[in-house]
């Protein structure tokens, strides 16, 4: 194997370079024991509910739901970069990958989830009845 | 990666295939559009369940309640069994990245490892998603459906002086089937244009007998109650005489986050509507709560479930391609066995949304 056609060159560092693996084989490892500390923790959450995450809200959603959808970007973040190996991809393949989905996905979600509010209001407070 | 594509003589042209702005081959980049697309597909999905979720955002079923099971287990044990399947799911993905990376080396028998090892993630994964539908469809407690789709639960409000928990009980423990006077509608033994689904264990009316002989018995509804201190304490009249309603009809109207339990005048009052018993799920009626949430499970769950399917059936192929030597004569550092592990990790990928909308959040 005198010639690797470049492909076993692999950005080894996460977390913006502040955690730096000797080999992808150790990056990968390690990136499991995150990704599952990550799935801990939500389970944990899930479990536990704490109740200032309860009963506090953020954009009409309760902040413990924010909380897991936050982690579940950062798993989605690196299964794709490190497994993926997005990370090592030239960046333009990169951005044409995750901004048409990002952007995409997040005027999906706005629209539906805004007319399931209004229905909802109209279903609460308009002379509707559903309950029979 | 050279290797495989044969000289154009379009190299440093700008149109006709010259330039290669992304540095990819041409499968691994229709895997990527091939993994976007897929990815819209599911977005959708999830979307739409998030869209009948908030329109129905103070009745939709609880999950922790819904999917409570664990293998050689008995009571209740939210979550673990999903949190397991999930952690299956990311180390066969971390096989199969273990795989890629043989593969770079060109060493086959790594390779051939991990790719087994991968296959055999998979497959438990598939089993688990079996198991766990399986408990979906029977269902534990049973309920009774009225004519609107509502589903009515059942409680029993004797509780203990240190548990105040009032637990969910089983139809089955307190009603008795009447005995059968009609044989169930078939095309074979009626008129052969007419038939009729299958005929429910209870009747309705053998569900309110027996609730009627057990006075500790109580309905629970799909409402769940919301903070009825607060509510009452706003300016507003419509918050008040909403506080006021979960008051009288409610004996747990202070457990904020709970399903309303009635009281016993208000659940006699609520039987009356009631039209089928229904036990499990199917994606017409299911005991949990809305309809649409059964749905939505079998769909999202059972369209996730295919992909890993396929993925399997898919890695099992690039398996014996590996057994066979095919990668090692094609000389590009098995680029095969990183393109299916693109669709692999995709999966994986969509399961971690899938977990977190249905079973967290």
């Amino acid at each position: 194997m005198a010639h690797d056609h470049g492909h076993t060159e692999h950005k080894l560092a996460i977390f913006r370079g502040r955690l730096k693996f000797k080999s992808n084989v150790q990056k990968i490892w390690g990136v499991l024991i995150f990704l599952s500390i990550v799935t801990i923790v939500e389970v944990g959450l899930g479990i536990a509910k704490p109740s200032i995450l309860v009963d506090n809200y953020f954009i009409g959603m309760k902040l413990l739901n924010w909380v897991f959808i936050v982690l579940t970007i950062v798993k989605a973040y690196y299964i794709a970069w490190d497994f993926m190996h997005l990370r090592d991809e030239k960046s333009s393949l990169r951005r044409a990958v995750v901004w048409t989905a990002v952007f995409l996905i997040c005027y999906l979600i706005f629209i539906l989830l805004q007319e399931g509010t209004y229905i909802e209001d109209v279903k609460a407070n308009g002379f509707i009845k559903w309950n029979f | 990666m050279e290797a495989t594509v044969s000289n154009t003589g379009t190299e440093g042209k700008v149109w006709g295939g010259g330039n290669k702005p992304l540095s990819a081959s041409y499968g691994k980049m229709m895997m990527w559009f091939f993994i976007l697309s897929d990815a819209l597909t599911f977005s959708g999905f999830l979307a739409a369940y998030g869209f009948s979720r908030f329109k129905f955002i103070d009745s939709w079923p609880i999950a922790d309640e819904v999917y409570n099971h664990f293998p050689g287990t008995h009571g209740d044990n939210p979550m673990y069994f999903v949190a397991l399947m999930t952690f299956i799911l990311i180390a066969s993905s971390v096989t199969m990245v273990l795989a890629v990376d043989a593969g770079h080396h060109n060493d086959r028998k790594k390779t051939i490892f991990y790719m087994f090892l991968t296959i055999i993630g998979g497959a438990i994964f598939l089993g688990s998603q079996a198991w766990e539908w399986t408990n979906f469809i029977q269902g534990s407690y049973g309920a009774l459906e009225t004519e609107g789709g509502q589903i009515l639960q059942f409680v029993d409000t004797k509780t203990t002086a240190d548990d105040d928990k009032m637990y969910r009980v089983s139809v089955e423990d307190f009603a008795t089937a009447s005995h059968k006077e009609r044989v169930q509608h078939e095309g074979k033994n009626g008129l052969w244009y007419v038939s009729e689904p299958a005929l429910p264990t209870y009747s309705v009316q053998d569900v309110i007998t027996g609730f009627n002989e057990h006075s500790t018995l109580a309905v629970r509804t799909q409402e769940i109650i919301p903070n009825v201190a607060a509510l009452k304490a706003s300016e507003n009249p419509a918050d008040v005489a909403k506080a006021e309603r979960f008051e009288k009809m409610y004996i747990n109207a202070d457990h904020k986050g709970h399903k309303g339990i009635l009281t016993r005048a208000e659940s006699e009052k609520a039987l009356k509507d009631a039209v089928t018993y229904v036990k499990g799920a199917n994606l017409i009626h299911n005991e949990y709560g809305n309809r649409l949430f059964g749905d939505f499970f079998f769909f999202i769950t059972g369209f996730h479930g295919f992909h890993v399917f396929s993925g399997v059936v898919i890695n099992i192929i690039i398996f014996l391609n590996i057994l066979l030597g095919t990668y090692d004569r094609r000389k590009n550092n098995y680029e095969m066995v990183e393109k299916v592990g693109l669709y692999w990790h995709f999966v994986d990928l969509v399961w971690v949304f899938v977990f977190t909308f249905f079973y967290l959040v």
